[in-house]
Parts: C-alpha cells; sequence; structure tokens
C-alpha cells in the first residue's frame, strides 16, 4: 500500500443516500415533537411519569419505524 | 472466529457495506431437497441461546429469599419486564405472558449486545432470519390469543371494524385496520430491530475502520484521534441502543396482547 498518496476524497454510490436522508427528516421532527411533549407532560405532572415514558416509548418505535424503512430500502437497491 | 475476507483484503477506504453481514458457511449439511448452512450468524444466535440459558441457569437454580450476584441481577431484569411492561401496558391480566416476554427481552438483548462483545462484534439480529422468526412467533401468539378470548368471529370484527365510527367510513377503515394489525405489525416489528442493528454495526465499522485508515498515513493522522474517540462514545451508544430494541420489542408485543386481549372500545 502507497502510504505517500494524497488522499483523495471520492463520493461514488447513488441516490438512495439522499432518499434515506431525506426519509430521515419527517421522523427526525416527529421525534423532537414526541419527545419534547412527553417532558413536558412530565414536567407538568411528575407523578404522571411512568405511564408518559410507557406511552412516549411506543410512540417512538412507530416514529423510528419510518426513518428505518428507509434506510433498508436505501440498501435493498444499492 | 474467521474475519469477512472483506474486512482484511481492504486496500483502500471502502465504505462497509451490506457484504460485511455475509458469512460463508461453516459446516454445510446436506438433506435430499435442501441444504442447510451453519454460518457464523446461525453459531451467534445459539451462543446467545445458551447465554441466556446459562445466566438462568446460574441465578435460579438455588434461589435465594434474599438474592445474592446473578439472582440479584436477573431478578432486576424480570421484575422490570412484570412492573414496566406488564402491569403498566397490559394489567395484571397479562401476568401470565411473563414468561414469554422476559425470554424475549433477554434473548433479544444479548443477541444485540454480541455486536459490542470484543472478539465476536457481530449482533445476530442484524440478519433477518432472527427478527423476522420472532416476529412471526410474537404475531401467532397475539392473534392465538385474541382468537382464544374473543372468539374467531369477534375477534375479527373488533380487528377490522372498530366500534364507534359512522358505518361509511368503514369502507376507509376497513382495509387500513386489516393491513396495519395483520401484516404491517410483523413486518415493522423486525424490520425496526434488524435496521438499527445493521445500522449500529455500520456505523462502528466506519469509525473503527476509518480510525485504521486515518492512522496509516502520516498526513491524516491526527485526524485518527477524534474518529476514534466517536467510535468509543458508539460503542456505549449501541449499548443503549441494544437495551432499548429489547425493550421496545417487547413492549410493542404487550401491547399487540392487550389490543387483543381487550377489544378497544
Amino acid at each position: 500500500m502507497d502510504l505517500t498518496a494524497p488522499v483523495l476524497a471520492a463520493i461514488n454510490g447513488n441516490l438512495n443516500v439522499l432518499g434515506y436522508g431525506l426519509g430521515a427528516l419527517g421522523p427526525g421532527i416527529g421525534l423532537g415533537f414526541l419527545i419534547g411533549k412527553a417532558l413536558e407532560g412530565i414536567a407538568r405532572q411528575p407523578e404522571a411519569a411512568g405511564q408518559v415514558r410507557t406511552t412516549m416509548f411506543i410512540g417512538l418505535a412507530f416514529v423510528e419505524a419510518l426513518a428505518l424503512f428507509g434506510f433498508v430500502l436505501a440498501f435493498a437497491r444499492s | 472466529m474467521t474475519m469477512p475476507p472483506t474486512l482484511l483484503a481492504r486496500a483502500g477506504f471502502r465504505a462497509p457495506g451490506t457484504e460485511d453481514f455475509q458469512w460463508p458457511a461453516i459446516w454445510t449439511i446436506h438433506l435430499d431437497g435442501f441444504t442447510l448452512e451453519i454460518n457464523r450468524t446461525a453459531l451467534l444466535m445459539i451462543l446467545a441461546a445458551v447465554a441466556v440459558l446459562v445466566l438462568f441457569l446460574i441465578a435460579f437454580r438455588r434461589p435465594r429469599v434474599v438474592p445474592r450476584g446473578a439472582q440479584n441481577l436477573v431478578e432486576v431484569g424480570v421484575d422490570f419486564v412484570r412492573r414496566q411492561i406488564i402491569l403498566e401496558v397490559i394489567g395484571r391480566d397479562g401476568l401470565r405472558f411473563l414468561p414469554y416476554l422476559t425470554t424475549l427481552f433477554f434473548f433479544i438483548f444479548f443477541a444485540n449486545v454480541l455486536e459490542i462483545v470484543p472478539g465476536i462484534n457481530f449482533p445476530a439480529t442484524s440478519r433477518m432470519a432472527l427478527p423476522a422468526f420472532l416476529a412471526i412467533l410474537s404475531w401467532l401468539l397475539f392473534n392465538w390469543v385474541g382468537i382464544r378470548s374473543q372468539g374467531l368471529g369477534r375477534y375479527l370484527r373488533n380487528t377490522i371494524l372498530p366500534p364507534g365510527i359512522p358505518w361509511p367510513l368503514y369502507f376507509l377503515i376497513a382495509p387500513i385496520e386489516f393491513v396495519s394489525t395483520l401484516i404491517v405489525r410483523p413486518v415493522t416489528l423486525s424490520v425496526r430491530l434488524l435496521a438499527n442493528m445493521i445500522a449500529g454495526h455500520l456505523i462502528l465499522a466506519v469509525f473503527f475502520l476509518g480510525t485504521v485508515y486515518l492512522i496509516e498515513r502520516p498526513a491524516t493522522a491526527v485526524f485518527a484521534v477524534p474518529a476514534f474517540v466517536m467510535a468509543v462514545a458508539l460503542v456505549g451508544f449501541e449499548l443503549i441502543v441494544a437495551l432499548l430494541q429489547a425493550y421496545i420489542f417487547t413492549i410493542l408485543t404487550a401491547v399487540y396482547l392487550a389490543g387483543a386481549l381487550e377489544p378497544e372500545h
């Protein structure tokens, strides 16, 4: 391996990567709302924290699924 | 354990991809119709199952009233599933699913955490076989529970035609409910676990291989430091992800079971 060669950055790949970036956008916003609202709920009513947290995790799983579909499909046709 | 050929024969930096998840067969068993191959992923599944078995045997072979050591540790896990998952989501009625959900939680966690075990570094759940199998198992269980507790007709009616909606809307709701309950649920359950583990493995590979690549060249050796710091931080992050995904898989199974036990009203 030639260690003195200049480091060249090259981008190769396909549009799937952009698709995944776009696919992560919606769930990113969704997670922000979801967790922010859950924190707000817990701050307003700390005794309901357990229930709010459980529901938050369930919602988190559903929101996250969309981003993960984008991620998997980016590989599916690469 | 063998290294994948792609890791060793990497000349320049090549971003890790799907080929890092493919392992050659170690043993091949020929049956008349088809061939059965045992590769590294299959061995890791067996390892995860044996690890859970051994842990529970050590913990509960001679249980004591005042738990110590391993029993203490596993009791925390079982109690977590009991309180935070079953009592929170299903209620007392769901305690009969404690063995299944506890097994699910511990097994998925062990299969996930193989990702950051030094020397293994590959999660058994990052191939579709294991998540798909577990999701199908959960799918069969919640449908069976629904049919057992409500009867086939009532279960289907409550699933596909939820009560309390003006009847013209059923033309819209029924197909959506049918697809989301019977098809999308198992698919999302398995894909969520799979994709999280693939993403975790890829990102760890990117940072560790990137560190090695950067440190080999004098011009870029400085940048190897932040790459390595990030790689180590991500190991901690992946531990949280392994736990969180085991929790989410288990709690969603509990949510589906709760929905099957009592129709929404």
